[in-house]
This record gives C-alpha cells, structure tokens and sequence, in this order.
C-alpha cells in the first residue's frame, strides 16, 4: 500500500481568505461569526452566521466565469489555486491521467438555486439563464477544478450533509494508497449561507442565536458558516522525488453509519469511526495528541462526541487535547472537515493547538480537555479530525506528522 | 375548536394516537414522541395558531415554552396567543 501526503493547503472562510490568515485567526482564537447580510435576513429568527465578508467575486473571476461559476464554486477555486500552487505541480502527461479531484458539498449551488427560484416564483419571471443547471449541479465545482487544472483521473462529489468533506478526502486517501492515482485535489465547498438555507436550519430548532459555545456548558446551539478548504494529496514518493514541502501524512481514514436515526448522533457510531481510523492508520490511542472535533455546539452533539472519545481511547482521552474550530468559523456543513483539517496540519506542523473559544462554563458531560479559549502550544505527532453528519454517517481521518 | 383541543389534535397526529388518548396529564414521552415528533408538534402549533413558538432543542429547560406536559403546552399557547395576536 501506498503513503499518502499533503502538499498543498487552501482555504476561504470566515477567518481568512487563504490558509496564512486563517491559521493566524485559529492561533488568536478570532471570532469570524457576526451578523448575516443578505436580502430578507430581517424575516429569520436566527441573524448570526460566519460569513465570508467583503468578498468580491469580480476581483476574482470574469464575467464569463461568475456566469458559470455558483459562489460554492467560486470558494473552490479559491482554495484549489492556493492549494496546487503551494503544491507546486502542473498536471500533463502521466500525472494528468493519475489525478484527479474528490471534493465534497452538501447543498452545491444553493445560491444559483435560491436567486432562480426568486425570480420564477416571487417576481414571476418566465425565463432563467442558460446556465442554471450546471451552476447549481453539486458536481459544478469538482469539474471546474478539474478543467482548470487540466486533472484527468477520477472526479466526482461526495454529499453527505456535515461529513461530506472528510467522507471525500477520505475517497482521495484510499485512491492514492490503492496506488490507483498519484495526486488527488480534494476537501469540500458550502456557500448556504442564504434566507433559504437559513430558514431550513431554522426549522429544527437547532440553531443558536447568540453564539456557538461547544462543550461549553451553556451552549445552545450550532452556528452555520461557509467557505471552502481544499488540499493536494499526494502519493509519498511521488512528493518525496519531486522534493515537495510535506505537510502531513493522511494515515488513516474510517467511516461507520449509525443505522439508527436521521438526526440524533450515536456514541457507538462515532466511536466506531474513530476506533476504525486509528486501527486503519496503524496508530496506538495514545499517538493522538490532538482531536479536531466534530464540536457543533448543540447539546446532542457535544457530549455524545465526547462520551465517544472517551469509550474510544480510554485513559489517554484525558491526556490528548479536543477543540471545536466550529466556535470561530462556523459550522461549514459541507466544506467543514475541510476548513477543520487546517487546525490538524497546524497541530502537527507548527505545534499550535486551535482553541475552542466561547467556552463558558464546565459540563460535566464534556470532560475533555477542550483548549478553552486560548491557543495552545505543544508538540503532537498524530491528529484524529472527526465529521458526524446528519443521517448518522461517520468519517474520520487520521494524520501524523512528518 | 379550543386552544387545548387544538394543541391535542396536533400532537396526536404525530404520536399516531387517537385525540382523546392525549390528556393533560400526558407528557411527550408517555406519548411515545422523540425530538423530531416534538419539533414536528411545535411547528403544527405554530401554523395553526399562526404564532412563534420560541423553543430551542438545545436547551428546552430554558424556554418560556413548557413542554413538560400536555397541559404546560396547552398554558404556554394559549398565552402566546395571547400576547401574539
């Protein structure tokens, strides 16, 4: 089997508008959640949301381009530049053919969705752009990225809900270790920070609207965000050979369905999917010094996450550290265990541990060492990021240093 | 219709019960209703009497909205009605 690295990072959301900002954001415990601006926000309950502010998609892409190109796809492509130009590679011949691009969202074009449907239903146009279907196509950004690039291989999107980022890096992962490509961008987009997509969150009276406190004792809630994270992932000796800056190793992946309810999380599933990432990646328990936590906030969530952790790695849960980025950038939903693996490289690379800040007050069902608050330094070899979506699906990576 | 058979007659439908099955007495879990049926129940609630119900799942204990019995929940729409209308 073969090794699989990292060799580029992107990233747009909340904290920053590259992967330097947003590491300083997670180092300084920056908020990035403020309240939304868009069309009708006066008519929701929940007003707060991480998103990404002053952005201007002119100054990024053309006319032609932002006609084709929903904001998900233009979060993408954001990352995917920053991503394959810290990689450093370009994609002909051979290379082209073993690359390819696995990216996850859960809601796709949602934008392009709600502005048609708009001018169909509320202002009662007869006639929508040519474009509408492959803006809004979940897959959009995935075959962007791989026409940009000029990537070959297997493409495709993965959507599933809050895990669909870590169920697609986990797909790059096993392609390359299967020794079936050499190089695979992947990671995972989300731009549903719209009245609609708001207003479907708000139904299940889910949402916070003051703030998102995970583990904190008073937390009441998760707070959406957008954005997209994206990465190289990258056979060993391919990056070895080329003398690539290696970020990390990907060493283990897992994924467990619950099988059990459509939105209630399950202790044994998640526990299931960590214990099946450590043993996929050949890792003792206690070569995890950091988790990056599911960590929504809500009260189901976070102390299922916790009693899962705890049944998982025994003792060593109290020595290993736990935050939840979510309380700075917002819940992604389908780009987040892509924004979240950030926090993971910055762990292993540069022994910085991300605080989970809004932390209030102890809970009792969350006994972990959350890193309250304050950034942390220390040295950690091997990093677990978990995702626990909706429809009890569980994805779990595990990286180690290098 | 009154408030109180109103509130019964929602929440009935989503515990798969007959009406006069749901007493005030009842509370959600003698009815056999999870946190979806519950979310399902508030939103019924809320386009039949045309309110805001303003309840959070993280944090029910918190809410103004009592759910701890059928008769709390009759209380707290009757005076959201009330104080919405």
């Amino acid at each position: 089997m073969k090794r699989v690295v990292i060799t580029g990072a992107g990233t747009i959301n909340a904290l920053g508008n590259n992967v330097p900002d947003t590491l300083e954001g997670m180092r300084e415990g920056r908020l990035g959640i403020g309240p939304l601006e868009f069309p009708n926000v006066d008519r929701l309950q929940i007003k707060i949301g991480a998103q990404v502010r002053d952005y201007d998609e002119a100054a990024n892409f053309n006319r032609q381009q932002i006609a084709l190109y929903d904001r998900f796809t233009q979060f993408t492509l954001l990352a995917a530049r920053e991503a394959i130009g810290q990689a450093g590679l370009t994609f002909g011949g051979e290379l082209a053919a073993r690359a390819g691009v696995v990216l996850g969202t859960a809601a796709g074009g949602m934008n392009t969705w709600e502005d048609n449907y708009r001018a169909v239903y509320e202002e009662g146009k007869n006639r929508v752009h040519p474009f509408v279907v492959p803006r809004l196509m979940n897959n959009a950004a995935a075959s962007h990225v791989s026409m940009e690039y000029n990537l070959k291989g297997p493409s495709f999107t993965v959507s599933t809900a809050c895990a669909s980022s870590n169920h697609a890096m986990g797909q790059a992962f096993e392609m390359i270790r299967a020794g079936g490509a050499l190089a695979m961008v992947t990671g995972g987009s989300e731009a549903m920070l719209t009245f609609g997509g708001i207003k479907a969150w708000e139904g299940l009276r889910v949402m916070s609207r003051d703030a998102c406190r995970p583990f904190s004792g008073n937390r009441n809630g998760m707070v959406q965000g957008e954005g997209a994270g994206v990465f190289v992932f990258e056979e060993m000796e391919h990056a070895k050979a080329r003398g690539a800056d290696i970020l990390a190793e990907v060493s283990g992946f897992a994924m467990t369905s619950d099988a059990a309810d459509i939105v209630m999380p399950s202790q044994q599933g998640a526990g299931r999917a960590i214990a099946g990432a450590l043993k996929d990646a050949g890792m003792a328990p206690d070569e995890i010094g950091y988790i990056n936590a599911h960590g929504t906030g809500t009260a189901a969530n976070d102390k299922t996450e916790c009693a899962a952790v705890a049944g998982a790695f025994g003792a060593h849960a109290d020595q290993l550290m736990i935050s939840s980025t979510k309380s700075m950038h917002g819940h992604c939903i389908g780009g987040t265990g892509a924004v979240e693996l950030l926090a993971c490289i910055m762990a292993l690379r540069d022994g910085v541990i991300a605080p989970t800040i809004g932390y209030e007050e102890p809970d009792p069902e969350c006994a972990l060492d959350v890193v309250p608050n304050v950034a942390r330094e220390a040295r950690v070899t091997g990093a677990l990021s978990n995702a626990f979506a909706f429809g009890g699906l569980n994805a779990v990576l595990a990286l180690r240093a290098v | 219709m009154s408030v109180s058979e109103t509130v019964k007659k929602i929440i009935a439908e989503q515990a798969m019960l007959e009406p006069e099955d749901v007493t005030d007495a009842s509370t959600l879990e003698d009815l056999g209703l999870d946190s979806l049926g519950l979310v399902e129940c508030i939103f019924g609630i809320e386009e039949a009497f045309d309110i805001e119900v303003p309840f959070n799942a993280n944090e029910p204990e918190k809410s103004d909205f009592d759910i701890s019995s059928v008769a709390s929940i009759v209380t707290a729409v009757e005076s959201l009605v009330a104080a919405q209308s």
